[in-house]
């Protein structure tokens, strides 16, 4: 229990000191990797808790893509870093003081409702997650009493993926193409214009082509 | 003295309050306005799962599995709907998204 103990302790303060970082990295790339250290640390801290599929889907799910998008997106964008950090210093009282006051109070308040010899009894009578795998148990229950929402949550991550192409889809600017509904949308007096055009000059007499007919005259 | 529930909570009300605080800080940065909002679902997850553990209930997990599903669409969107806003304004300030008005 001791080696967990220290285990926990390692893992909170390396977190905290992540996420520090996170909102005061002045370059939104460190951000981003002090962002990706900090996600490790939670799910060691998962791990702690016996919650280990969530702890490894952690880092696959955010590490692995969620964080990989961020940095893509950070690199991708030309950020003048200088003009970002405008105001940092001067928010910077309120910020701090809020912010301790949140981790104080809520320090207090639950320090002392949970962190009593009370909520150990609880932690002890629950044998039910020692035996049984974590991920086994949580399939269980996926796939039976949650299929519904398992579901939605396939059909919230298509609608992202959808929105997300749709957003940043730009077509090429020298390109032939072609919209199908421009095309299907067209009506006939767009295209086609009917003009007035006068009927065609009656055929011309053959006194007039005399000329003609005297000069091949000559050249016999 | 061991682990209790309280030492979760108490993480995870950290992580929150310093997640707040990020967003006080960064007003002219999306980004990390962003990376604040996932820092805060990270210490939301931190509650149900330490909850989960301490009361023996596999239905809090559960919970976290859909807020990670959620939590992946929106940061998806949301990096999505910087890159427009990077290209039609060519910065990513806060104060000045107001063509709405809002």
């Amino acid at each position: 229990m001791e080696v967990t103990e220290g285990l926990f302790y390692i893992f909170a303060a390396v977190l905290l000191f992540a996420a520090f970082r996170v909102i005061t990295a002045r370059n939104p790339v460190h951000a981003a990797l002090y962002l990706v250290l900090a996600f490790f640390q939670a799910a060691m801290v998962w791990m702690l808790l016996k919650a280990e599929f969530l702890a490894i889907s952690l880092v696959l799910v955010y590490v692995g893509a969620v964080m990989v998008l961020f940095l893509f997106v950070v690199m991708m964008l030309d950020i003048n870093i200088d003009g970002i950090r405008q105001g940092f210093w001067k928010h910077f009282p309120l910020a701090g003081a809020l912010g301790a006051v949140i981790a104080l109070e809520m320090g207090a308040v639950l320090m002392g409702g949970f962190g009593g010899p009370d909520s150990m009894q609880v932690a002890a009578s629950t044998p039910q997650l020692v035996d049984a795998s974590n991920t086994r148990e949580l399939g269980r229950l996926l796939y039976s009493q949650y299929v519904y929402p398992v579901q939605i949550a396939a059909v919230i991550l298509l609608v992202a993926i959808i929105a997300a192409i749709a957003l940043t889809l730009r077509g090429r600017k020298d390109s032939k193409h072609i919209g199908a509904s421009a095309q299907i949308r067209v009506r006939a007096k767009d295209r086609l214009s009917v003009l007035k055009v006068a009927a065609t000059k009656p055929a011309q007499e053959v006194a007039s082509l005399s000329t003609d007919v005297g000069l091949t005259e000559t050249q016999k | 003295m061991t682990l209790t529930l309280g030492h979760f909570l108490t993480l995870g009300a950290m992580l929150f309050a310093l997640s707040v605080t990020g967003i006080f800080l960064n007003r002219k940065n999306l980004i990390v306005l962003l990376m604040a909002i996932e820092l805060m679902l990270l210490a939301v997850n931190m509650n149900f799962v330490a909850f989960s553990h301490y009361l023996g209930d596999m239905h809090g997990q559960i919970f976290v599995f859909f807020i990670l599903t959620v939590a992946a669409a929106e940061s998806a969107i949301g990096l999505a709907i910087l890159v427009q806003l990077f290209r039609n304004k060519s910065n990513i300030n806060v104060d000045e998204l107001n063509t709405l008005k809002g």
